[in-house]
């Protein structure tokens, strides 16, 4: 039952961002369903009770990794895809509780989430850094042009 | 070369450096990253028949040359308002893959740049916003919320998404609307908390923060970063960090208060 209300919205939420961010009609719902399967990788990583880190690392991999397929097949721009679906893995809650923490004059706590929170957002781009070296290295003929 | 060839052969070197420049101003002001910028104004010099171009993207300005048999020529045009329109991005993507084709001359190019550029938002301003608090309120699930704070986390996303929006208008620094749509939702959901509405005020403010959450920067900056352009990285980075900030100040502020 948990996992159903993810795989829904996570699904809204993405595609909300798409028309947040005024993404074309038709790419909807791949931006929907890019940041699901995003965040489902997460979900179940964690819930297997591997770490934020490397679940964020694996589930922003996937992610660039089918936006990339995404952005080949359609022939659109690879940012549509990616950014609806990296927006779920933003560590708000973990930064909003360092802050929470820092305001509330325990500093203990805030730093431990404060570097959470910097660790998580250095995994996302570590994901999105490994699809790219791949795909690079998959057309080395055409280094030129990433995505 | 006669005179006249002489002038018509300039002028049309001005027109695809304004294709170019026009089509990186448009893709620089709706969101795409700083390579793919400079990526499609030299492969649209380049299917035009310049050999060589160069071009310099940060993003506040773009400088453009591109070397004839003139005296090279450079253009320098300055960016000063950056939104998010991916549409944007993927109609000048498209029309540049159909220079490439060789569909289009450069005043037909230019043409349809400049009806993209001025080209209205695809949805109106009641969708994103009614989005935004769709997107709030399921953010609230996947972050372990309950089904009773869900309304409330949408009603005030949608609010504070639509306090960005307004006070943006009206005062053009970015932090500041950043910083009083954080105060909003921070207030309300303490509101909320207070008045028996909503149960968890942690959850209900990190569900309806989220469309604030400078998301498109950070990924931009990594990606730019990644390409090798550190200039424009570290300041969407710098960009980044300040909206997440002034989030993260205006949350304060009502943490502090209770």
């Amino acid at each position: 039952m948990d996992i159903l209300i993810n795989i829904v919205t996570s699904f809204i939420a993405a595609a909300g961002f798409g028309i947040i961010f005024n993404a074309p009609k038709e790419a909807l719902w791949k931006c929907g369903l890019v940041g699901m399967l995003g965040w489902m990788a997460y979900f179940v990583l964690t819930f297997q009770g591997i770490g934020e880190v490397p679940a964020t690392i694996a589930a922003a991999f996937m992610i660039a990794v089918i936006s990339q397929a995404f952005s080949r097949v359609y022939k659109a721009p690879i940012i549509i895809y990616i950014v609806s679906g990296i927006i779920p893995l933003v560590p708000g809650g973990t930064a909003y509780n360092a802050m929470r923490s820092f305001v509330t004059n325990d500093y203990n706590m805030a730093l431990s989430f404060a570097a959470k929170a910097f660790m998580v957002s250095g995994s996302i781009a570590m994901g999105i850094v490994l699809s790219e070296v791949i795909s690079q290295i998959m057309k080395q003929s055409r280094l030129k042009r990433i995505g | 070369m006669e005179i006249e060839d002489m002038e018509q052969y300039l002028e049309e070197q001005y027109d695809i450096m304004d294709v170019c420049l026009l089509a990186g101003k448009i893709m620089l002001e709706s969101g795409a990253e700083t390579y793919r910028v400079e990526d499609t104004m030299m492969r649209i010099a380049k299917n035009y028949g310049i050999k060589e171009s160069h071009s310099y993207v940060t993003p506040t300005g773009i400088m453009f040359s591109i070397e004839t048999e003139e005296p090279t020529k450079t253009k320098l045009i300055r960016i000063s308002d950056r939104t998010t329109d991916l549409n944007k991005v993927v109609l000048v993507n498209s029309t540049s893959r159909r220079i490439a084709n060789g569909e289009l001359d450069v005043p037909q190019a230019y043409r349809i740049l400049k009806r993209i550029d001025k080209d209205d938002e695809t949805y109106s301003l009641g969708t994103r916003i009614a989005a935004a608090a769709i997107a709030s309120g399921c953010f609230l699930m996947m972050f372990q919320g309950s089904w009773a704070d869900f309304i409330p986390a949408m009603i005030i996303g949608g609010l504070g998404f639509a306090t960005v929006v307004y006070i943006h208008d009206l005062v053009l620094i970015k932090f500041f609307s950043e910083f009083m749509a954080a105060l909003v939702v921070g207030l309300l959901a303490a509101g909320a908390v207070l008045t028996g509405l909503g149960q968890e005020l942690d959850k209900i403010i990190i569900g309806s923060v989220m469309p604030l959450v400078p998301g498109l920067l950070i990924t931009n900056a990594v990606r730019d970063l990644i390409a090798g352009h550190f200039i424009s990285g570290l300041s969407k980075g710098a960009e980044a960090f300040l909206t997440a900030f002034a989030i993260g100040s205006g949350i304060a502020v009502v943490v502090t208060l209770l």
